[in-house]
């Protein structure tokens, strides 16, 4: 506090011909807290993973053991076998638990914003897994999923059991974590099921801003609720969409922490649900190798900058004219 | 207050004084994690009797953030602790990287002590050119654990479990029949305990002395994904990974028969994977007369520590105190890597777990057998490439020759990093 104030009392004590302008540095004062934290665990840590990138680097031999070794770091990657196939997996996890999250998300808003009694309470129901750890949630359905022991299976058989309709049921138990062919979609619906939540909430939110005129106007018109919400909900709701697809995206891409915990620290069978942020993690803090991780990282910020500008482009196109 | 008494009380305070002037105060931090850590707070009270003058400090994280604390500490070269608690998988990463002390020249000269402690076990934390960076704690014999109950439901004999592999795994296929039991965890299993068993000296597990990739074309390894292969395939190994809650469930509901792994895991399923089977299990040898190493622990002094004497006195009380050793063997069953504690009568004592089995005496027979194993900071890479080829020939049928050409490949392609 009193180096904050102790200059603005010089400023009374010593008037001078140069007055110092408190008003012209104090909003950085303000701010420089902020400043501060942003540039050590934000600006410093970027620089340092760029620079690594280009270095071969244990850490354990501390900072006199970094090597420069120029592009070596992205030759290995862009030639890594496992980068390619966790991009693969991420790539198919992302879309696997990011497309159904919109396609359910927004009708599903539509659906809510036409009810009043009870809605938030729906929607806080929904909105639930998106603020639980997402350690807790991958430790409960990992145990769900488990294949002699878990709830699922458990339920799946019994159902089996049921006459009639029991024989669209399985009829063994099935290795949800451990069959190579199901590991993907196991894990892109404990995704979907985290974030449908989420995007119900940012899409109501959107609907809830549509002028009910224009509703009105249509049903003068004699538009159905179809036409209504296609003509209307959806092209006023555009920039959420862009905004919610966006952070689906970026989320779905850096995916790390439900594969991690259901599958271990290796992706699992065949590494089948290893994503690039796990191989990346694996590379540094199990294998010692920095340069690759941090090369990995940026090879995959730039797969991400340009999906996102893909993005960008395509709903600007779907846009029309107004954009 | 009278005269008498305020001579008294200077009396005792000088008293209490006088030990604490002799020598100065020093406070040595310890960085471990569990069940390790447990090894310290057993000394912690030890040490204090013959060095009231140190106190020491226990930093406990779980295993992975514990070797990620140590790096950033190592890497910076700052708030590094005095003494670091190693597990094998990573003595080899730590002891290439150069931060830590060579304990095997002046003023330490461990070298000198060498002969008291397990040969093989000493061997693996030797540096490339032979310099000492680590002191071994504790050792892990390889065995194997069945379940009694269910081979005698089974009509399956210790002998048919250890004879040889073929006939470990025909038995595998009597379990399961008989009690549905898997005869092993995960095909994972049977390689990691083939892949150790019966190397020469000098030769480690994926590389050799001089650090070359000996991975394709060596029997060791395709036999070890044979069986795997083969006991897969029978339906007698299940998909189970160890240190989950599937490897805690499986124990507990009969679902596991036999686990090849370190004589360690006694402790461990008497502690928490499964208390209440107590008495079913028992240990055996491996199958076809073969010894392999699996595991063990290591203490280390970091090149930047500021108390290295102290460090290494505590060092060497915690891995050549015969006393301390056996202490933290009666607490944790982690077994000694001193001789002269393995020649305890501790070592005769029945194994109620083992429903009174005296297999202590077993392992430190096989301790002898185990040969001396260069390990390489690359084998955890190793590891990993070895677990991914194996998945793809026991899920999908890979040729096996291929598998482990292509594992050389990658393994060559990281450890030349």
């Amino acid at each position: 506090m009193e180096s904050v104030l102790s200059p603005a009392a010089s400023v009374q004590t010593r008037p001078r011909k140069k007055r110092i302008q408190a008003w012209k540095w104090a909003p950085y004062l303000f701010i420089s807290p902020f400043l501060i934290i942003f540039c050590v665990f934000g600006i410093f840590p970027l620089l340092f993973s760029a620079t690594l990138s280009f270095a071969q680097w244990d850490p354990a031999a501390g900072f006199g053991a970094i090597k420069w070794i120029h592009f070596d770091n992205y030759k290995f990657v862009l030639t890594d076998s496992w980068f390619w196939k966790s991009l693969g997996n991420t790539v198919y996890i992302a879309i696997a638990s990011g497309l159904p999250q919109h396609l359910v998300a927004i009708p599903f808003a539509a659906f809510l914003s036409t009810v009043i009694r009870g809605r938030n309470a729906v929607l806080g129901a929904y909105f639930v897994p998106f603020i639980t750890s997402s350690v807790a949630i991958a430790l409960i359905f990992s145990s769900l999923f488990s294949k002699d022991f878990g709830a699922i299976n458990a339920i799946l058989m019994s159902l089996h059991n049921l006459p009639g309709i029991g024989i669209i049921f399985p009829d063994h138990k099935i290795d949800w974590l451990l069959d190579t062919s199901l590991v993907k979609p196991t894990v892109s619906f404990v995704v979907f099921w985290r974030y449908v939540g989420w995007n119900t909430v940012l899409y109501l939110a959107a609907m809830q801003t549509i002028p009910e005129d224009l509703y009105e106007a249509a049903t003068l018109d004699g538009a159905g609720t179809f036409r209504k919400f296609w003509h209307i909900t959806l092209p006023m709701i555009r920039p959420m969409m862009f905004f919610a697809v966006s952070l689906t995206l970026i989320n779905n891409l850096q995916l790390f922490e439900e594969p991690f915990i259901l599958l271990g620290d290796n992706g699992g069978i065949g590494q089948a649900g290893m994503t690039t942020a796990m191989y990346m993690y694996r590379t540094a803090f199990y294998f010692s190798d920095f340069g690759t991780a941090c090369a990995i990282s940026w090879v995959m910020f730039i797969v991400i900058a340009v999906l996102s500008y893909g993005n960008h482009k395509l709903f600007a196109l779907a846009g029309g004219k107004e954009e | 207050m009278n005269k008498v008494v305020r001579l008294a009380v200077m009396g005792a305070l000088l008293a209490a004084a006088v030990p604490a002037l002799s020598a100065t105060p020093v406070t040595l931090t310890v960085a471990s994690f569990p069940d390790l850590d447990r090894d310290i707070k057993v000394a912690i009270p030890l040490y204090k009797k013959v060095h009231p003058e140190v106190e020491i400090k226990l930093v406990s994280r779980e295993r992975v953030d514990h070797v990620n604390a140590v790096t950033t500490q190592l890497a910076s070269g700052t708030g590094l602790p005095d003494l670091i608690g190693l597990e094998i998988g990573f003595v080899g990463r730590f002891v290439a990287s150069g931060g830590l002390e060579d304990l095997s020249k002046a003023p330490y000269n461990v070298n000198q002590y060498q002969n008291q402690v397990t040969g093989y076990s000493w061997a693996q934390a030797k540096g490339p050119n032979g310099d000492q960076y680590a002191i071994p704690v504790d050792i892990g014999p390889g065995t194997m654990f069945y379940r009694k109950d269910l081979m005698d439901k089974a009509g399956v004999t210790e002998a048919d479990l250890n004879k040889s592999w073929e006939s470990y795994l025909a038995a595998g296929k009597k379990v399961k029949a008989a009690t549905g039991a898997y005869l092993v965890a995960s095909p994972v299993d049977i390689k990691d305990i083939y892949i150790r068993s019966n190397l020469k000296n000098g030769e480690g597990i994926y590389f050799d002395k001089s650090g070359k990739v000996i991975v394709a074309g060596n029997p060791r390894f395709e036999n070890a994904f044979k069986l795997a292969k083969e006991a897969q395939d029978a339906g007698i190994a299940g998909n189970i990974k160890q240190w989950t809650n599937d490897w805690a469930a499986g124990f507990q509901h009969d679902q596991i028969a036999t686990q090849p792994i370190g004589a360690w895991l006694n402790g461990h399923l008497a502690h928490w994977l499964a208390p209440d089977e107590g008495g079913k299990w028992r240990a055996t040898n491996l199958p076809q007369g073969a010894y392999a190493s699996w595991g063990g622990s290591f203490y280390a002094i970091p090149a930047k520590s500021t108390h290295k004497a102290e460090a290494y006195e505590f060092l060497k009380f915690l891995t050549l105190n015969r006393e301390q050793q056996l202490a933290t063997f009666k607490e944790m069953d982690a077994f000694p890597s001193l001789k002269s504690a393995q020649d305890d009568p501790i070592m005769s004592e029945p194994l109620p777990y083992l429903g009174g089995q005296k297999a202590r005496e077993m392992w430190r027979e096989a301790a002898k057998h185990i040969p001396e194993i260069p390990i390489n900071k690359n084998d955890g890479v190793a590891e990993d490439i070895i677990n991914d080829q194996l998945d793809q020939v026991v899920h999908q049928n890979k040729d096996i020759k291929a598998a482990l050409a292509d594992a050389q490949a990658d393994i060559e392609r990281r450890a030349r990093r």
